[in-house]
């Protein structure tokens, strides 16, 4: 089946099977681009988001497709929701702009094993006391203060970090990525400017889109994998969506700006600036890996601790009540992993950028208690639409080098949803949807109003039927700290 | 007022004008510093900051020195509002000093809107355009 997308263009999408469109490559494109998507998410898919695809697609060493999740929307350089592997052995490049500013930014969720009912009339003390604990929005700083030795310990520790200096749980590692730390990071590698960014930042959420929710289970879709992740209808979730703060922001600056004056050394031509990447297999390339590591553990850091900050709350309110993390993903990052292409284990460096992990059932880095099941995904919606547990597939391997999608993804630019919604209106209509919402500015509130976002029920689906991922549970919001 | 945001599909775009480029460059670091204050005519001067940067061109310059603001807002907590800067362009070659001028970020004080994480190469511009000059980018936030 081959059905011409309608919005005419020199190269268009056309659709290979049902809820997968392609653009076949044309001029430098090295490989096709690719997006999964429904008829809907792709009429109403920014222009942008096609003609970066295509520029990804002719990056050197790339292998298979340039991707895009069913969530994507335009980026820097690289569409956000864009995922695209390279081959070190054959010219691959890494791209700070396809990692993105916040690397490691990403989602951790607790199960709370009490109902989200339990609650009662203290959901405003509880959400009162999280906005209270929880360091968030602009210059209050973080929980934790550093030196600069210390940070550089956090830098190579990421949350095992963390746990040594008491924050939260050794057994919290074993359902992080990377077991809590990101192998290869090199905290030498970061530059002086990037940790000052950062000594008083661990512990603090951010602003923008980063949040701290309370959740409760609204439907399961797959019984066996929510036994597996100890879920059921009506239970309270705690999630946390933030990254590696003022450190990660400063390092993906300094590479963009150093990757877009060695890129010609390197005979590579970027038809964006934004796009500025050099070979994995330069000094470079394998300065940017080592820094951009070591931003990974520091986002790891930063979860764990305010995790643990999370589970202090809890404690005053529900002395008896054990929070027990779920999994913590990270969906802006490049990681070295072996996939099969074309029948062969290759080992690719793989750019997700507001894309999430997702490996199937059985792979060796899915935790042994989940590893029948598949990994749990974790998308974030916005405070006045649902979340979604999702889980990985075997498919996903072939799909999408084993991605699956990061949140709702953005319809609407911050200055337009100025423009239709106000901070205080917004937080009293959605009280009156029995949410609450603590936040530290009204206007970035506005600019986050869920209208301004995809309808994130119909990316979850999309990603399921393309088979990226399936749904395991649906959550909605109850509570929301806004950074 | 010489600035304003643009639209952007995720983030925010800023944009200075002025008779040069050095005045459109001030305002596009007053357009970025409005995310952090909504009131910049409330920024007290009681702190002083000395800024040097040098780019390829006029468009890599204003990325860096926007970047070098934003550096300078998150190790020193200092929110700023007002700006002077000097401009040297050269053929290959661009250089730039300004001295910037603000207060400790107060969030009680300062109404801020959202954190800016960088300044990106995203409809970077650095134009005389209707007799002015325009010096804009997105800012990733």
């Amino acid at each position: 089946m081959s059905t011409e997308h309608a919005e005419g263009s020199a190269a268009r999408f056309h659709e290979v099977e049902p809820n997968v469109w392609q653009i076949e490559p044309t001029g430098a494109m090295r490989v096709p681009g690719r997006i999964f998507a429904s008829r809907d998410l792709i009429d109403a898919l920014d222009e942008k988001v096609r003609e970066q695809l295509a520029n990804v697609a002719a990056l050197p060493g790339i292998v298979g497709a340039s991707f895009a999740m069913p969530d994507a929307h335009w980026g820097y350089g690289f569409p956000i929701g864009g995922v695209a592997a390279f081959d070190p052995d054959r010219g691959g490049v890494v791209s700070a702009g396809g990692v993105g500013f916040d690397i490691s930014c990403g989602v951790r969720t607790f199960t709370t094993g009490m109902k989200a009912a339990e609650l009662g009339d203290r959901l405003e003390t509880v959400a009162h006391d999280l906005y209270r604990t929880v360091p968030a929005g602009v210059g209050w700083g973080g929980a934790v203060k550093l030196t600069v030795p210390e940070l550089d310990e956090a830098l190579a520790g990421g949350a095992r970090w963390a746990v040594e200096k008491g924050w939260g749980e050794a057994d919290d590692l074993e359902r992080i990525e990377e077991g809590g730390r990101m192998p290869g990071a090199e905290p030498s590698r970061v530059s002086r400017r990037a940790k000052e960014r950062q000594l008083h930042e661990i512990g603090s959420l951010g602003s923008g889109n980063h949040y701290l929710e309370l959740q409760v289970v609204e439907h399961v879709y797959d019984a066996e994998a929510a036994a597996a992740y100890r879920l059921s209808e009506g239970d309270l979730l705690v999630t946390i969506h933030c990254g590696s703060r003022g450190l990660g922001h400063q390092i993906g600056t300094e590479f963009l700006q150093r990757f877009v004056s060695v890129a010609p050394r390197y005979g590579i031509t970027l038809p964006d600036r934004e796009l500025a990447c050099a070979p994995i297999r330069s000094p470079e390339g394998e300065e940017y890996l080592g820094a951009m590591r070591a931003a990974i553990n520091c986002a790891l850091a930063n979860r764990q601790v305010i995790g643990a900050l999370v589970r202090k709350v809890f404690a005053r309110h529900f002395p008896s009540v054990k929070l027990r993390l779920l999994y913590d993903v990270s969906h802006n990052t490049c990681k070295a992993e072996e996939h099969e292409v074309d029948g062969k284990k290759r080992l690719l460096f793989v750019h997700r950028k507001g894309a999430t992990r997702a490996f199937g059932p059985g792979h060796a880095e899915v935790p042994l208690e989940y590893r029948g099941v598949g990994q749990p995904v974790l998308i974030g919606g916005t405070m006045g639409t649902a979340s979604y547990v999702l889980a990985g597939t075997s498919l996903s391997e072939s799909r999408a080098f084993s991605s699956s999608c990061h949140g709702a993804g953005r319809k609407m630019s911050r200055t337009k949803a100025k423009t239709m919604w106000q901070g205080k209106p917004l937080i009293r209509e959605l009280a009156e949807k029995g949410i609450v919402i603590k936040s530290h500015t009204a206007k970035g509130v506005a600019e986050e109003a869920p209208g301004a976002y995809k309808d994130v029920d119909e990316v979850a689906r999309v990603a399921e039927e393309a088979g990226l991922s399936r749904r395991v549970a649906r959550v909605l919001p109850i509570a929301c700290v806004k950074g | 007022m010489a600035w304003e945001h643009f639209e952007h599909a995720a983030d925010v775009g800023v944009r200075g004008r002025g008779n040069t480029p050095a005045r459109a460059f001030e305002e596009a670091a007053r357009a970025l510093f409005s995310l952090l204050s909504a009131d910049l005519a409330a920024i007290r001067p009681s702190v002083e900051e000395r800024v040097a940067c040098e780019a390829a061109n006029l468009e890599e310059l204003l990325v860096a020195f926007l970047n070098e603001l934003l550096f300078l807002f998150d190790s020193r907590r200092v929110v700023f509002g007002r700006f002077e800067v000097a401009i040297e362009d050269a053929p290959g070659r661009a250089r730039l000093t300004a001295i910037a001028r603000g207060e400790p970020f107060d969030p009680r004080r300062h109404e801020f809107t959202v954190l800016p994480k960088g300044a990106t190469f995203t409809a970077l511009e650095v134009a005389r355009r209707d007799g002015e000059w325009v010096a804009q980018c997105v800012v990733d936030v």
